[in-house]
C-alpha cells in the first residue's frame, strides 16, 4: 500500500501543491505560523481543520463507496449526532457524551447497512431516506432551535489543542491511523474491494459480501457522528437546519477526487483524505482571495474539473495508460 | 361513557363557542407558513400573546412550508365567517383566486412579514412587514455615529448569495458607507447565514487583514453569523466589542448574551411582533372603519449594551427562538 500510493496519488499531490501555491500567491502570508493561545495559528492550520468534518466523513465513504454502494445520509447523521451531543452537553461528562452521539451514528449506520446488504435496496435511495429523515430527527431533538452549550470539555473538541494542533485535526489524523490499520493492517481491505469488485464472485469464494457491506455502513455512519461532535463542538451549539448541510457531497467529491471509483473495487484511505484537504485548500483561497462570493462556486467547479481531468487515464502521461491497459487485460 | 353523555358535552361546547363567538371581540384566522427557522417560532408565539392582550380570538392555521395547505386554510377560515384574515405567505405569486374569494366574503386580510405579487394588491387590506434595506441602512448608522470621523475599515458577512434579505441588508449598509468617505468595506464574503460558516469566513478575514489588526468592525448580515464570527475573533487573541465593534442584524437572545458580555456591540431589531400591529390596524378598521396604509412597515429597532441586554435576553429567550 506506502508503495502504491506514490504511484496513485500523483494527480492529487500536484493538485494539492499548484491549489496551496495559488493560495500562497493570493495572500501572501498564507504559510504564516505562530502559536495562539497554545495552539498553532495560521492558514494551512485553518485548510486542517476546516477540512476536518469532511476528511472523517470520507474515511467513512471511501470505504463505502469501495463496496460499490454510496451513502447520502451522512450530512444529516452529523446533524443528529450533533444535536445528540449538545443537548447532553452541560449536564453529562464527556465520555457519555460522545458515546451517546457516537452510537446515535452506529444506528444511523446499521439502519443504512441492514437496508442495502439485508434487503437489497440500492445504496442511493436507501441512504436518500436517512438524508431525509435525519434532518427532520435532529430539528426533532433541538426543537428547531440552536441548542447551545458552554461544558468546556466538548467545546475543547472543538477548539482547544493537542501538541499545538487544533483538537479536530488531532482526532481526524488518529481515525485516519485507526481506519488503516484496521482495514490495510489486515485482510479486511481487500475483503471490502472484492466485495466491491464483484460480489458474487466473492460471495462464492467465501468473502461474508453481506458483514462487509454492514460493517462500512456502520464504520461511515461513526465517523459522520464524530464529525458532527466536532461540528457543534466548534461553534459551541447544534444548529440542526444546517450542521453538515450538503457535506455529504462535499464528501463524495473527496473521495473522487482522491482517485476512488464510483464503481468500487478499490480505495485510498490517504488520498481520499487528501481529497478533502484539496476541496478545503480551494475553499480557503477563495475566502482569502477577496473574490464576490458570487464567484465562488463557479471558481471551485472549474478546480473540481481540473483535478478530475488530471486524472483522467485518457489525458494522463502514456505510461500510466499503458500500465492500466495491461492490468485489465486478461 | 355513554353516547348521550358525548352528545351533550359537545352541544354544551358548542354553545360555549357559538356564544363567546357573538360577543363584540374579534376572530381573527393567522395562516402561518410552518415552523421554517426561530425566527418564524418566535413570530407564532408573540402573535398568540399580542391577540390575548387585545381579547382578540385567534385561530392559528400551519401550513408546513406549503402554499396549497395556506390556501385550504383560508377557505376554511371563509367558510367560518372570521373577522379578518392573516396570512405570511410562503411564496408570492398564486394568491389571487383565494383571495377574490376573501374579498368577495368581505373579510380583510393583511400580510404579514412577507409580500405578494404587486399585481395582487387590491386584495389585501394592508401589509405590516420590515424593510430590510432599512435595517442595513440603521446598522450602517449606528456604526458611522460611532466611529465620527475616523477611518474604519469594515469586513462584511453577507447572507445566502441571492436570497433578498442578503441583498437588501447589504444595498442599505453601503448607502451609508457611500455618505461617510471614512467608512470602507474591505472584505465581503457570504457566511451563508450560519454560525459555522460565519466563523470559517472569519477566520480567514483575520489572517487576510493582518491577524485582524486592521479590521475595525465587523458587519454581518445576521447574529447568528455573528456569534459565530466573535468565535474566531477571541480565539485569534482579538477582543470583539473593544478592537473590533461589531454590528449585526436580527435581534435573536444568543447575541444578547454576548452583548452583555462586552462581545458584541450592536443589533438591528427584526421584529417578531407583525400581528400587534396587524391586529390594531384591523380593530379601527372594524370599529371606526379607518383604512390602514398600504404599507406598515414594522419598526427596525437598534439594539446596544445600553438597553439592558440581559433583560433583553431573559424575555425573548422563552419565545421558542
Amino acid at each position: 500500500m506506502t508503495l502504491r500510493i506514490p504511484r496513485r496519488g500523483l494527480a492529487q499531490a500536484f493538485a494539492l501543491i499548484v491549489i496551496l501555491m495559488i493560495d500562497r500567491a493570493v495572500s501572501p502570508q498564507f504559510f504564516n505560523l505562530h502559536l495562539q493561545d497554545g495552539r498553532l495559528f495560521g492558514s494551512v492550520i485553518d485548510v486542517l481543520n476546516r477540512g476536518t468534518p469532511v476528511a472523517l466523513l470520507s474515511l467513512g465513504m471511501v470505504l463505502v463507496i469501495a463496496t460499490g454502494g454510496i451513502d447520502l445520509s451522512v450530512g444529516a447523521v452529523m446533524a443528529i449526532a450533533g444535536a445528540t451531543a449538545a443537548s447532553l452537553a452541560d449536564t453529562h461528562s464527556l465520555p457519555v457524551v460522545i458515546a451517546s452521539a457516537l452510537a446515535v451514528g452506529l444506528a444511523c449506520g446499521l439502519w443504512n447497512g441492514i437496508l442495502v446488504a439485508v434487503l437489497r435496496i440500492q445504496p442511493i435511495v436507501a441512504t436518500l431516506i436517512l438524508m431525509v429523515a435525519g434532518r427532520g430527527i435532529a430539528q426533532l431533538i433541538t426543537e428547531g432551535r440552536i441548542v447551545t452549550f458552554t461544558s468546556p470539555d466538548l467545546v475543547w473538541m472543538g477548539n482547544g489543542a493537542v501538541f499545538g494542533l487544533p483538537t479536530p485535526v488531532a482526532i481526524a489524523i488518529g481515525m485516519l491511523l485507526l481506519t488503516a490499520a484496521v482495514v490495510r493492517g489486515t485482510a479486511l481491505g481487500l475483503l471490502i474491494e472484492a466485495t466491491g469488485g464483484n460480489a458474487r464472485a466473492s460471495e462464492l469464494s467465501g468473502v461474508g459480501t453481506r458483514a462487509m457491506i454492514l460493517s462500512v455502513y456502520i464504520w461511515c455512519g461513526i465517523c459522520a457522528a464524530l464529525a458532527g461532535v466536532i461540528a457543534a463542538a466548534d461553534i459551541m451549539g447544534a444548529d440542526a437546519n444546517n450542521a453538515g448541510l450538503w457535506l455529504e457531497l462535499d464528501a463524495i467529491l473527496a473521495v473522487v477526487v482522491g482517485g476512488t471509483s464510483l464503481f468500487g473495487g478499490r480505495f485510498s484511505l490517504v488520498l481520499a483524505v487528501a481529497g478533502a484537504l484539496i476541496i478545503q485548500s480551494m475553499n480557503t483561497g477563495i475566502l482569502l482571495s477577496g473574490y464576490p462570493p458570487e464567484l465562488n462556486l463557479l471558481v471551485k467547479a472549474v478546480v473540481v474539473l481540473a483535478v478530475l481531468l488530471a486524472q483522467s487515464p485518457r489525458l494522463g502521461d502514456i505510461q500510466r495508460f499503458t500500465a492500466r491497459w495491461r492490468r485489465t487485460k486478461p | 361513557m355513554n353516547l348521550k353523555a358525548l352528545f351533550a358535552a359537545s352541544a354544551t361546547a358548542a354553545l360555549l363557542l357559538a356564544t363567546s363567538a357573538s360577543a363584540a371581540e374579534l376572530t381573527v384566522g393567522f395562516s402561518q407558513i410552518g415552523s421554517e427557522s426561530g425566527w418564524r417560532a418566535a413570530e407564532t408565539s408573540v402573535s398568540k400573546s399580542e391577540a390575548a392582550k387585545r381579547k382578540v380570538n385567534l385561530k392559528i392555521a400551519d401550513a408546513q412550508q406549503k402554499q396549497e395547505n395556506q390556501i385550504k386554510a383560508i377557505r376554511s377560515f371563509i367558510a367560518q365567517g372570521v373577522d379578518a384574515i392573516f396570512l405570511a405567505p410562503v411564496v408570492a405569486s398564486g394568491w389571487d383566486a383565494v383571495l377574490k374569494e376573501a374579498k368577495e366574503a368581505k373579510i380583510p386580510v393583511v400580510l404579514l412579514d412577507r409580500d405578494i405579487d404587486p399585481a395582487g394588491k387590491d386584495l389585501y387590506l394592508t401589509a405590516v412587514t420590515s424593510d430590510s434595506v432599512h435595517e442595513g441602512e440603521v446598522a450602517g448608522e449606528w456604526l458611522a455615529k460611532t466611529v465620527g470621523g475616523k477611518a474604519c475599515n469594515v469586513v462584511e458577512l453577507q447572507g445566502t448569495v441571492g436570497a433578498s434579505v442578503a441583498t437588501n441588508r447589504k444595498k442599505g449598509f453601503d448607502a451609508v458607507v457611500a455618505k461617510n468617505a471614512n467608512l470602507k468595506v474591505v472584505r465581503s464574503q457570504t457566511g451563508e447565514f450560519t454560525r459555522a460558516k460565519g466563523k470559517e469566513v472569519m477566520e480567514s478575514f483575520i489572517k487576510a487583514e493582518n491577524g485582524g489588526k486592521s479590521i475595525c468592525a465587523v458587519y454581518a448580515h445576521n447574529d447568528d453569523m455573528m456569534v459565530g464570527a466573535i468565535q474566531a475573533m477571541k480565539e485569534a487573541g482579538l477582543k470583539p466589542g473593544k478592537d473590533v465593534l461589531t454590528v449585526s442584524i436580527d435581534a435573536v437572545p444568543d447575541i444578547f448574551k454576548a452583548i452583555a458580555a462586552g462581545e458584541a456591540n450592536a443589533t438591528v431589531e427584526l421584529t417578531p411582533n407583525m400581528a400587534g400591529p396587524a391586529l390594531d390596524a384591523i380593530i379601527a378598521y372594524k370599529e371606526k372603519g379607518t383604512v390602514p396604509p398600504k404599507w406598515i412597515q414594522t419598526e427596525s429597532k437598534l439594539y446596544t449594551a445600553a438597553d439592558e441586554p440581559q433583560k433583553v435576553y431573559d424575555s425573548k429567550k422563552g419565545l421558542g427562538y
